[in-house]
């Protein structure tokens, strides 16, 4: 049967899992979601309160999908509340994905708090393939660091190499994941494929040194968005809709995008800069 | 790539009659262009305040299915000052739309914006009534008469004012728009309409009642078009519900000269205005009219 991924589906939250004190996942049925292609993104919905787009986290069992969210606004704290039993509203999946090409040798991905999300499901996704994966996670510090375990999981069997960067050094290198991306491929001449996904000024870093390499790469971007089916504006980064041309954007689009790092749309459509 | 269907309504020449509703993809300069290149004959923008307005929190949209919508944004706009910033190089076909409560917000909008390279102006009347509660604008026909001859003072510009099926009969609102001297108008808006969630028992929408949009709409607003097509001179623009080029044809053959599509976008993608445009152009081949023009209003006999 063809499912609408538009309308709204209640789901039901099945278990729940802290990764930080201020970070949750929760886990419910969905098959739509549960194949979404990694970097895709879900509108949910938390009756009475707010709507907001979150990227697709794994899963475990077949037909289980999940979603990760720190809490902040009303939307990520209301979710972060809710326990075992309670009901959201999901649309989607939306948006492109990252590219799977197993044609890279050896790729790279650096992401930091609940950027990490689309990374982990494109590490899950591609878990079987002979690609070396280089992982650098950032945070602000050892108590707010998390899915380390998880991609350790993944990636058993595998070769890889997990690299954390805090701002405080209280694990792993002291300073921003980006020189630690710096150093890498400096050294490292195999690299082939950059992800990214996290802060935009971050990214921005990461675009910053990738640039000047024939390294390709491929960044999700994020913007404020009401829609999240294209008609709306409110996620406009130039000429492009982050819902629907987005959220990954590769080298060749980032370099025409303008705004990417400088500037986003607010609620009103004011182009705000970062 | 342009697909040619010349229009020409209140001395105003379109490549096409194919117009991208207020409130869809109608804030940014950018995107603006991109919908020129796919081939749109013009834009409304979203409908500007004298404020920037931050909306209703989401949901704003839902999804009712089968390509009907329904959503409350909360006339969600970045204010006269930073839109006049926005267009300030404006090189498209574009429209404005504009919102206020009285008729000095919506002078002191057209003063910031009506010396830029714009086409004209769409009232958009679905802005709360301050003094008569529970009404809209454009439930009261003497302000909306204030509202077109003060804005018709201060700009040349061609202005349409935007109908729909509120609490005032919409021929009586659009012969008071004609009357005032406005210059067309859009026929319809959405309708006031409500989703709501048997599991939470509550509205979806942040708003509770937002505007029904899509091909439900599409019946109504050829209706409408019928109908003002016999009652008013001045130039009808169908909006409602349209999916293709068959849509576009009924609302001609109702009485159209131009029309708006919105939702047809949320279901089918940006491109696919481009896809109505090609069909419709090539619908008037196989049917060897010279324009669109021989169309209008020919369900009328």
């Amino acid at each position: 049967m063809h499912i609408d991924k538009n309308i709204l589906r209640i789901v039901r939250i099945k278990k729940t899992r802290e990764e930080t004190p201020s970070v949750k996942t929760l886990i419910f049925d969905d098959y739509l979601s549960h194949n979404a292609k990694p970097g895709q993104f879900l509108m949910v919905w938390i009756p009475q309160k707010e709507e907001i787009p979150l990227s697709v986290m794994i899963s475990n069992s077949q037909g289980e999908a999940a979603i990760t969210i720190r809490k902040k606004g009303l939307a990520s704290t209301s979710l972060f509340n809710l326990v075992e039993g309670e009901t959201i509203g999901i649309r989607g999946p939306y948006g492109n994905s990252f590219s799977t090409d197993p044609g890279f040798k050896h790729r790279l991905l650096i992401g930091g708090g609940t950027g990490l999300v689309p990374l982990v499901r494109l590490l899950n996704h591609t878990k079987n393939s002979d690609i070396f994966s280089t992982i650098i996670v950032g945070a602000r510090s050892k108590s707010e660091l998390f899915f380390i375990d998880l991609i350790s999981h993944i990636m058993q069997d595998r070769q890889f190499e997990l690299l954390i960067a805090t701002d405080d050094g209280s694990i792993g290198f002291k300073g921003y994941p980006t020189e630690l991306l710096d150093n890498i491929v400096e050294k490292d001449p195999k690299i082939d494929m950059v992800y990214t996904c996290g802060p935009e000024l971050m990214m921005k870093g990461v675009y910053e040194i990738i640039s000047k390499k024939t390294i390709q790469l491929e960044a999700s971007v994020e913007r404020y968005m009401k829609c999240g089916i294209g008609i709306c504006s409110s996620c406009s980064i130039n000429d492009k809709l982050v819902c629907v041309d987005g959220t990954v954007f590769n080298k060749g689009q980032i370099s025409k995008l303008s705004e990417f790092g400088r500037f986003y749309r607010n609620k009103s459509g004011i182009l705000d800069s970062y | 790539m342009v697909f040619d269907i010349p229009t020409k309504f209140a001395g105003i020449e379109l490549n096409n009659p194919i117009i991208v509703a207020s409130g869809i993809l109608g804030l940014s300069q950018s995107i603006f262009k991109r919908l020129e290149k796919i081939g749109v004959g013009a834009i409304v923008s979203k409908s500007i305040s004298i404020k920037p307005r931050d909306g209703y929190r989401n949901p704003t949209i839902v999804a009712l299915g089968n390509n009907n919508w329904l959503n409350a944004v909360g006339l969600a706009n970045p204010g006269a000052e930073a839109f006049a910033k926005e267009i300030a190089n404006n090189s498209v076909p574009l429209f404005v739309s504009l919102v206020g409560s009285n008729v000095s917000e919506y002078i002191q909008i057209v003063e910031k914006i009506k010396n830029h390279n714009i086409l004209g102006f769409e009232l958009n009347l679905s802005c709360p009534h301050v003094e008569k509660m529970g009404m809209e604008i454009g439930d009261d026909p003497k302000l909306v008469s204030d509202i077109i001859r003060s804005i018709k003072t201060k700009t040349s510009k061609p202005l349409f004012v935007k109908v729909g099926i509120g609490k005032t009969d919409v021929i009586h609102i659009a012969k008071t728009a004609e009357n005032s001297g406005a210059d067309g108008v859009t026929a319809i808006n959405t309708i006031r309409a409500m989703k709501i969630d048997i599991t939470n028992r509550c509205p979806i929408l942040e708003n509770k009642i937002g505007g029904l949009s899509g091909i439900a709409l599409k019946s109504i607003g050829v209706r409408c078009v019928y109908e003002l097509y016999k009652s008013i001179k001045i130039p009808i623009i169908g909006c409602g519900g349209i999916q293709n080029y068959e849509d576009v044809i009924e609302y001609v053959m109702a009485g159209a000269t131009a029309v708006q599509v919105g939702s047809m976008i949320g279901t089918y993608g940006i491109n696919s205005i481009q896809r109505l445009a090609k069909d419709l152009k090539v619908y008037l081949e196989a049917k060897k009219y010279d324009s669109l023009r021989e169309l209008i209003g020919v369900a009328h006999r």
